[in-house]
């Protein structure tokens, strides 16, 4: 990869006592798709709000962009262009379709590159996915599971993010609606955004992925290339399979 | 008592209801943002009587009338953001509730200013300029102003809907009231959003107190008395939602204006005052809404708040430094009135300091490990007192059975209150127990024949042979020294164990096979039940009491004790106790701006100390130990 969007070193993560997290490295490059796999529990979620800035007791270093961003706020992370998508989708019930889109809305941007970033509006949000489109003034509590992670996933896209931290899209929606998802991440990828997928299940991470790490009780067991990753039964067997 | 008249104080209790929702609102929306529940958000109305007064007056005219009340909604506004980043800003990771006591901390200030700023006296605004005149309804005059009030209210509701819908400020409020967290990782700056939501609140009930000088007079005892009602409208009206506040406002003012239309009512057997039943009404209708609606009629449940602040230590048994620590303190006060020979007053001050230390660690108790957070617990001093003094008042009981009375009588009505109150959790159980201490203390100030109403109990005086000021002293030192002992055996006895896991997970408590309502109700008697020696040391202690010995300030008081010294620790209550009776009283010898001396050093430990005195001090010994 020419350019290291994200660049995470020696990144430990405490609730209260006790660690989550030990030593974590990762990289995701420019337009790659990285996916961070394991078992539940094994601190993929935690890897994601840690970069995020939403662990309060996290450290080690996180460079974003070219910045620096650990011990940063959320909302300053999320203004250098780094999108969350979480995997309890947290959809704000009370406000509608159009009115979730637009809490997540930040101005345009561009690489530090100056390439400019894909921008989005909710016009194109709504055509890219057609289930939202015919409900925009439906409160978010009010839509079932597959419709609230698509909105999740528009979402943040309203802030034109360079790279997105994608947490389990797939988890417990209908096919049609992974399939969707899978295609909204071959666009974005063509698009030049990163993403840093966390997944358990392969066959949707070797759908998008290009990479991928392999995390087991919070620390980092294998990582590799996605094709790789789908040929070792071995690995796939310990750390991965139920 | 006819139809017209009703009628008639209905649309009066509209024209309050306007002002009510005003203040109650700013405090909803206040909450559901910051989840801040701001004690001096009755303060801040206030001081809009206050600046609307001065304004009004300096200026005169309409233009000194109509303008001041801008004015003052625009510099209360101003005043709330200032708080929210010199103080609030930097507490915001604290533990829960350490705002409240830094709230309260402005309420004692903001009064102190007031009383330094206006004087004591009450100053009654000019009439509105414009709106002086008064229209007929069913045989009685309405003033016009009243009426000017009453679309107040409703236009206010208005404006906020579209405000909370239409800009993006109002829509990031909705969200922020969700899901704060999430607001900010979708990069939006929290701190900018809680500033403009204290503003706004500030301005509302900053004009919400300007516009009441046309009718009452602005006054110092406003500030506790508003934000009593306050709380009771949100919490009627569900926490967070506009609607509710407007709604709960209207039911509440017209309660009362039921009440004062009633009057007398001749019963046949006995005669009720209703006009004196006004409070007791209020918290009535607010205990039954909890009762049969717990998140209030238009409120919802509130989604679990994402802490930001760092997870609480696990209590662990004392060890053998604080156990040698606990002994060489209670040696010292053993031998107190030796020390003290010279100083009589010492004893008496030690006598208040043991008998806060009773109340506040019962008070924790239920707070910390039990996770209640009771906003009554004056009820139980209370009833703990005026148990025992009214035993030795009508029966001239000894002392011996008027303090094993005591407890029986807190008991009573803690297993009675707590039934209830264990069934809410967080603000609502706040506000019931609240709702709760306000009814005794309205029953006792107005059941005069039994209680003596505002005159209290005299003459309540230990008898032989504890009526040396030692021998009292010692007295109140083995009954402190046993509960806070008892209280001790409890945590560490499996009841509990179970009481802290039915505060930490409820659900998995009760998958377990713990009852964790039950076990959480006996955990309230038991507080109830110490908390009532307290109360009744309290009334052999001071010879008399009234009905003040039940107020809210005496509940606050609890709450800042055991804040003060820390929630998550068991030395905690007894060293807030301590330092805010000690405190307390030297403060208020020396000055008589006490409270806001009281109240800025209040402000200087909370800033310091986030974790109350003994949390920090345990902080910085353990980063002591971690450093060698």
């Amino acid at each position: 990869m020419s350019t290291q969007m994200l660049t995470v070193e020696k990144l430990c993560a405490s609730y209260g006592a006790a660690q989550i997290l030990y030593d974590i490295g990762l990289e995701v490059g420019r337009g790659e798709v990285v996916a961070l796999m394991g078992r539940n529990g094994a601190g993929k979620t935690t890897t994601m709000k840690a970069v995020m800035g939403l662990m309060t007791q996290s450290t080690g270093s996180i460079v974003f962009d070219g910045h620096d961003v650990s011990g940063r706020q959320p909302y300053e992370i999320a203004r250098l262009g780094l999108g969350f998508v979480p995997e309890d989708r947290r959809i704000f019930s009370d406000l509608t379709v159009l009115e979730n889109l637009d809490i997540g809305r930040q101005p345009p941007r561009k690489f530090s590159d100056g390439v400019a970033a894909p921008v989005w509006t909710e016009q194109k949000l709504l055509a890219l996915f057609p289930n939202l489109g015919e409900m925009p003034h439906r409160p978010g509590g009010r839509m079932s599971g597959g419709e609230q992670q698509m909105l999740t996933i528009a979402r943040t896209l309203m802030g034109n993010p360079l790279l997105i931290l994608l947490d389990e899209p797939s988890e417990g929606v209908a096919p049609v609606i992974v399939e969707m998802i899978a295609n909204t991440i071959v666009e974005l990828k063509k698009a030049g955004v990163s993403i840093l997928l966390s997944e358990q299940n392969v066959h949707f991470a070797e759908l998008v992925s290009d990479r991928a790490y392999v995390l087991e009780k919070g620390q980092l067991r294998w990582n590799g290339t996605m094709a790789e990753l789908a040929d070792n039964i071995d690995i796939q067997r310990a750390y991965l399979t139920v | 008592m006819n139809l017209n008249a009703f009628v008639f104080q209905a649309v009066n209790g509209l024209s309050s209801a306007s002002g009510l929702f005003l203040v109650a609102v700013g405090l909803s929306l206040i909450f559901g943002v910051t989840r801040i529940v701001n004690i001096a958000h009755g303060s801040l109305y206030m001081l809009g009587t206050y600046i609307a007064y001065s304004v009004a007056t300096k200026l005169g005219g309409a233009l000194g009338f109509w303008g001041g009340i801008v004015l003052t909604a625009i510099l209360v506004g101003i005043l709330g953001a200032i708080i929210e980043v010199l103080l609030l800003r930097r507490i915001y990771r604290a533990p829960e509730l350490f705002q409240l006591l830094a709230t309260f901390a402005l309420v004692l200030v903001f009064n102190d200013a007031a009383l330094w700023i206006w004087g004591p006296e009450d100053l009654l605004g000019p009439r509105a300029p414009g709106l002086t005149g008064s229209i007929e309804l069913l045989g009685r005059r309405l003033p016009t102003y009243d009426i000017f009030l009453i679309v107040v209210g409703p236009a206010v509701l208005l404006l906020l809907h579209m405000a909370l819908s239409k800009t993006r400020f109002g829509r990031l409020m909705r969200a922020a009231t969700q899901d704060r967290e999430m607001v900010g990782a979708l990069g939006v700056n929290q701190a900018m959003l809680f500033t403009g939501v204290f503003a706004l609140g500030a301005m509302l009930a900053g004009l919400g107190g300007a516009l009441q000088i046309a009718r009452e007079p602005a006054t110092l005892t406003t500030d506790l008395n508003v934000i009593g009602d306050a709380f009771v409208v949100v919490v009627v009206g569900g926490m967070g939602s506009i609607t509710g506040a407007y709604v709960a406002a209207v039911l509440i003012a017209e309660v009362k204006a039921l009440c004062i239309a009633l009057g007398i009512v001749d019963f046949g057997l006995f005669t009720v005052n209703f006009s004196k039943m006004t409070l007791v009404a209020e918290f009535l209708v607010m205990a039954i809404v909890l009762i049969t609606r717990p998140y209030g009629l238009l409120g919802r449940e509130q989604g679990a708040v994402r802490s930001v602040a760092e997870p609480e230590e696990p209590l662990r048994p004392a060890t053998t430094a604080t156990k040698i620590g606990g002994l060489i303190v209670l040696f010292v006060l053993i031998a107190m009135p030796l020390i003290a020979q010279g100083s009589p007053y010492t004893l008496v001050l030690g006598i208040d300091v043991l008998i806060a230390i009773l109340f506040a660690a019962s008070l924790h108790f239920i707070m910390g490990p039990g996770g209640m957070h009771s906003f009554g617990h004056a009820a139980y001093f209370g009833l703990g007192a005026y148990g025992a003094a009214l035993l030795v008042k009508w029966f001239a009981a000894p002392m011996g059975v008027a303090l094993a009375a005591a407890p029986l009588v807190a008991l009573m009505g803690a297993l009675l209150f707590g039934w209830f109150a264990v069934r809410l959790s967080g603000v609502y159980l706040a506000m019931l127990t609240l709702a709760f201490a306000q009814i005794v203390w309205a029953a006792v100030f107005q059941w005069e024949t039994l209680t003596g109403g505002s005159n209290g109990v005299l003459g309540v005086w230990p008898s032989a042979p504890f009526e040396s000021r030692p021998a009292f002293y010692y007295l109140t030192l083995a009954l402190a020294a046993l509960g806070v002992f008892l209280i001790r055996r409890f945590l560490f006895a499996p009841f509990g164990y179970a009481m802290r896991a039915g505060r930490d997970s409820p659900l998995r408590a009760e998958a377990i096979g713990l009852d964790v309502k039950r076990i959480h109700w006996l955990a309230f008697a038991i507080a109830g039940c110490i908390c009532g020696v307290a109360g009744g040391l309290f009334a052999f202690a001071k010879g008399s009491i009234s009905p003040e010995t039940i107020a809210v300030s005496r509940s606050i008081d609890g709450l800042v004790m055991v804040l003060l010294g820390g929630l998550q620790t068991l030395s905690g209550p007894i060293v807030g106790a301590s330092v805010f009776a000690v405190l307390q009283d030297s403060v208020m010898r020396s000055t008589e701006y006490w409270r806001a001396l009281l109240g800025g050093v209040i402000l200087l430990l909370v800033l310091a100390f986030p974790a109350g005195i003994v949390g920090g001090l345990a902080k910085l010994f353990a980063r002591r130990k971690a450093a060698s």
